[in-house]
């Protein structure tokens, strides 16, 4: 069982990665029983899987997957949706209304408008049809409110972390709504601008060290960090003002 | 701009005008993720060559009909800027730039995975900003590298280079001078894990013996290529990396 790299080593299209026994994962190729990358990215030897997670992608659509889309069109039976997929989705009226649609009463750019940005999720996509969406579900329905951020989608999963563990210390530590998309795209909604500006600052940090260990303690010791310095700040604030 | 033609190419000691070895490629450079816009991007210089790449997609193909049900559709434009050569050149597509486009994509093709995504597009920019021989070989390799660069999975990048024959002998990687005085040029793009040639043409005359050998000349010189791609794409990888252990070092410190 010949293996050429070591874990987590850096490897780009066409290294060759394993031969015979292992089965081809995640962004490689298995052509003549040798195993290629096919992708830029870091290696990894699972028990008989090789599989390569790539350092930067773009979105595959997944059915199942809760995305963040923006309007791109109003049609008459439906809203044409950019997910930041390869394909435009399209939701129908009737996966938006929670009774049958009727084009003649309902009005459908007063639900959404071009340019609205939606949390949907993905009803069916294959080889031959554009992805579907819908919203009749809990959590899923238009943004109203708090700021988006857009990082690669291969990221998404360091987001989240092992069991979500990230994701809770995020919303924990700072105290904000966060609702990720699996197309790279992320709604950080908080109670204050103080608050949604260490969440995206969280985020930006996390896409920027994706591809190192320990990165959970490291985000909650910087948020830690900028919020007491934050509040040295305002007390200090409270005790100028008493002296005056 | 008429320059007074040298007596010789190559003189007695085997070296070439610029002063490289019979089987020495001209220095190169690869640089990726140059431009912000596009999705993957890479920048060549080999010898006075300067080329950009620019790629975007896979995306929902405009116009619609160019769209294929069963694979991605490569679209590819190779251009000239009006200022790469000595005399203006017309910033229309040429009939020889929009060959090099198509001979470009048929190169290119075979090494993305094009059958991934259906019904897409793929659209590919090759800028000479600045040519000097062999601007279809080097804008094949950074076209390769800004593929990798926008994520596009691939079974292997293309190199390619030229191989020739100058005054009698065979050389490598011909610059512009040495292709209008020689007799003959072949330009090659190889993907080196299937071993496979994805373009290969020829002007001017070789006997069967000096093809062969032409060839041979021309695959060691994509090898080079290669290593030069690849150490490209992971340099701008391994930078992250490395800010990040130096950090992590210096948390140690403290």
């Amino acid at each position: 069982m010949p293996v050429y790299y070591e874990r987590r080593q850096l490897v780009t299209p066409g290294d060759l990665l394993a031969e015979n026994d292992y089965f081809a994962g995640e962004n490689t190729h298995k052509e003549n029983g040798k195993i290629y990358a096919t992708r830029v990215g870091l290696v990894n030897y699972a028990e008989k899987r090789v599989y390569v997670v790539a350092l930067k992608s773009f979105y595959v659509p997944m059915v199942g997957d809760t995305v963040i889309g923006k309007v791109e069109e109003v049609t008459l039976g439906g809203w044409v949706i950019d997910i930041k997929a390869p394909h435009l989705a399209m939701l129908r009226a009737s996966d938006a209304l929670e009774r049958p649609f009727k084009p003649q009463k309902d009005d459908l750019p007063s639900l959404f408008d071009v340019g609205d940005m939606v949390i949907a999720k993905i009803v069916a996509y294959d080889r031959t049809r554009d992805p579907q969406l819908t919203i009749l579900e809990r959590g899923l329905g238009k943004i109203t409110r708090g700021q988006i951020l857009e990082i690669t989608p291969t990221k998404i999963p360091r987001v989240i972390g092992k069991q979500g563990s990230m994701i809770s210390m995020l919303k924990q530590e700072t105290g904000c709504q966060i609702e990720i998309g699996q197309n790279g795209r992320i709604l950080v909604n908080g109670k204050t601008p103080e608050d949604e500006r260490l969440g995206v600052m969280a985020i930006r940090k996390i896409e920027q060290e994706a591809h190192t260990t320990g990165l959970t303690d490291r985000v909650t010791e910087m948020l830690r960090k900028e919020k007491g310095e934050k509040e040295v700040v305002k007390s200090d604030a409270k005790e100028t003002r008493k002296t005056d | 701009m008429t320059q007074k033609k040298p007596e010789k190419l190559i003189d007695e000691n085997d070296v070439r005008i610029d002063g490289r070895k019979l089987k020495d490629l001209r220095p190169t450079k690869i640089e990726v993720g140059v431009l912000g816009n596009a999705d993957g991007s890479a920048y060549i210089e080999q010898g006075k060559n300067k080329i950009l790449a620019g790629v975007y997609g896979p995306k929902e193909a405009h116009p619609k009909h160019l769209a294929l049900p069963d694979r991605a559709a490569l679209r590819c434009r190779y251009h000239m800027a009006p200022f790469s050569v000595d005399e203006r050149k017309s910033p229309a597509p040429s009939r020889r730039e929009l060959e090099l486009s198509k001979v470009i994509r048929e190169a290119l093709e075979p090494s993305v995975f094009t059958e991934y995504y259906p019904r897409t597009s793929i659209d590919l920019f090759i800028e000479v900003l600045q040519a000097d021989g062999g601007t279809r070989c080097a804008g094949i390799s950074v076209a390769s590298v800004a593929l990798a660069d926008a994520g596009i999975p691939m079974r292997d990048l293309v190199c390619a280079c030229a191989a020739g024959k100058v005054e009698g002998r065979l050389v490598l990687d011909l610059s512009d001078y040495e292709d209008k005085g020689g007799d003959a040029d072949l330009p090659l793009a190889y993907m080196s894990t299937v071993n496979a040639v994805t373009l290969l043409q020829m002007d001017g005359i070789l006997s069967g013996e000096e093809f062969e050998q032409a060839v041979k000349m021309a695959v060691e010189g994509c090898k080079q290529i290669n290593q030069i791609q690849k150490e490209a794409l992971r340099a701008k990888y391994s930078v992250a990396k490395e800010a990040e252990t130096e950090k992590e070092a210096e948390a140690g410190e403290e």
